[in-house]
């Protein structure tokens, strides 16, 4: 038995299906069910996402191509439908759920936790931002945490559950303009890298439902990220809340259900 | 001679996508009828250029329809590669359909035609050949980015065949004076047209 080779995670290539095989792709990122790679799509001056399901070796192969293509394009209709009704997430730019793909449109910037981790680098101090510090020199901050609230607010108001509402997940869209990263000059001035759209990625478990109990899960489980990335910042988190529950009917119900679903976690069913 | 752009996708460099844009076309109804007796020599997607929005909105389809036909079985739900490009282009699974909406009609007069380069003999110059010789109407040189494609679309058609209604439209900036609300529009059109042709009929 110890004959026989096995390779280390390093070694695992997957082997994407046509036209991507040969074409040059960077891995931009990998998670347990998919890879996300960058790569060009209808001009070669059109930068995107490509992010391929492979197949699991260890499913019943017509059993795994049915769950990649159900998983693909719900992911997919979300992401159509959020667009539609002017929600910013990427657009949907080509797809093949037989084949397990889907290409998204490029998002130049950066996510909220790195975002945040460099304003805390920059010097700002969770502790220090009391209620007076919200006009003041700290402004940007509580703005920023308003425009998620408002974002989240916004999906929620659709009918859209995102699943997964991480600080990685959303992200801050630094540059205006056709997705060509701009060199960045070193002696360039600081950009109000806080001000800037929040868009929501990764889809991958989002659902459609319009159920505050859904919806108050989603801010449960962004509280539970925001804590966990960045401990101090709950007076932070509070602004999120408030911007929540301002920003569509409905999203004060969302708020009191919060509160059930911080007593007893995340599972109402206790199942699975 | 016509005038040809080609195109080629990222991905499939190996087949390039000629497409020649037309005005003041007369002919149509001979166009049109010869799609109708499937003459081979007319095998091209015959598109209304007042229903192509922006360069992309054009290539998307093409794209799928190149992806569809080099799948191994081929995966084509309309006859031939051409016919799927105008199949793609519509929101929904009804080939007459698309035909009526996007393919050429008896009263089209700007007029685009994009033929795939699936065999080598198919070249930029002889596809300029045919069409000159067959297209009464003017052609128009196609810039490198395509961007003489989407000028002569009519934005309410294209918002109707889609079911926009307001949606894509970028709200809350009507104090924009540069002139750059209407290609932020269509940037927010064609970004919504591509996510419906890309879930369409799964």
């Amino acid at each position: 038995m110890a004959s026989i080779p096995t390779p280390g995670p390093e070694y695992t290539t997957h082997i994407l299906p046509a036209p991507f095989t040969s074409s040059p792709l960077t891995l931009l990122a990998q998670g347990a069910e998919a890879l996300v790679y960058r790569t060009t799509f209808l001009t070669p001056n059109t930068p995107c996402i490509l992010k391929y399901r492979p197949p699991k070796p260890y499913r019943h192969p017509i059993l795994d191509k049915r769950l990649t293509r159900a998983r693909l394009l719900a992911e997919a209709r979300v992401l159509v439908k959020c667009r539609r009704d002017g929600v910013k997430v990427p657009a949907v730019l080509g797809l093949d759920a037989d084949q397990g793909w889907l290409v998204l449109e490029w998002v130049e910037g950066g996510n909220v936790r790195s975002t945040l981790d460099r304003w805390v680098k920059e010097g700002g101090q969770f502790e220090k931002l009391g209620e007076s510090s919200k006009d003041g020199e700290n402004k940007d901050v509580w703005e920023f945490m308003r425009a998620i609230g408002t974002s989240v607010g916004k999906v929620h108001d659709i009918g859209v559950c995102h699943g997964d509402l991480t600080t990685s997940n959303l992200m801050v869209k630094t540059t205006e303009g056709h997705g060509q990263a701009q060199p960045q000059k070193p002696s360039a001035p600081a950009q109000p890298y806080l001000t800037g759209d929040i868009i929501l990625i990764d889809f991958g478990l989002a659902t459609q439902t319009v159920q505050d109990e859904d919806r108050a899960v989603d801010l449960y489980v962004l509280e539970r990220a925001f804590a966990a990335t960045h401990p101090g910042a709950e007076s932070l988190f509070q602004e999120v809340l408030r911007a929540y529950g301002e920003s569509y009917r409905g999203g004060r119900a969302v708020l009191k259900k919060l509160e059930d679903v911080r007593l007893r976690g995340r599972k109402r069913s206790m199942l699975g | 001679m016509a005038a040809v752009r080609t195109f080629s996708l990222p991905h499939y460099p190996d087949y390039p996508i000629q497409v020649a844009l037309f005005k003041d076309v007369k002919n149509a109804t001979f166009l049109r009828s010869q799609l109708l007796e499937a003459n081979a020599d007319f095998d091209y997607a015959f598109i209304d250029a007042t229903m192509i929005l922006t360069p992309l909105h054009l290539l998307h389809p093409t794209f799928l329809s190149l992806h569809l036909a080099l799948s191994t079985p081929p995966r084509l739900k309309s006859r031939t590669p051409h016919s799927e490009i105008i199949f793609r282009l519509h929101p929904n699974n009804n080939i007459g359909e698309s035909y009526r909406k996007f393919g050429i009609t008896d009263t089209t007069t700007s007029l685009i035609a994009v033929k795939l380069s699936l065999t080598p003999e198919i070249t930029s110059e002889s596809v300029a050949k045919h069409l000159g010789d067959v297209v009464e109407g003017t052609s128009v040189e196609i810039g490198e980015n395509g961007e003489q494609l989407g000028e002569m679309c009519q934005v309410s058609k294209i918002r109707k065949v889609y079911k926009l209604g307001d949606g894509g439209k970028p709200k809350g900036k009507k104090g924009v004076v540069n002139g750059d609300a209407d290609v932020d529009e269509r940037k927010q059109m064609e970004s919504v047209i591509l996510g419906i042709m890309s879930v369409k009929g799964t």
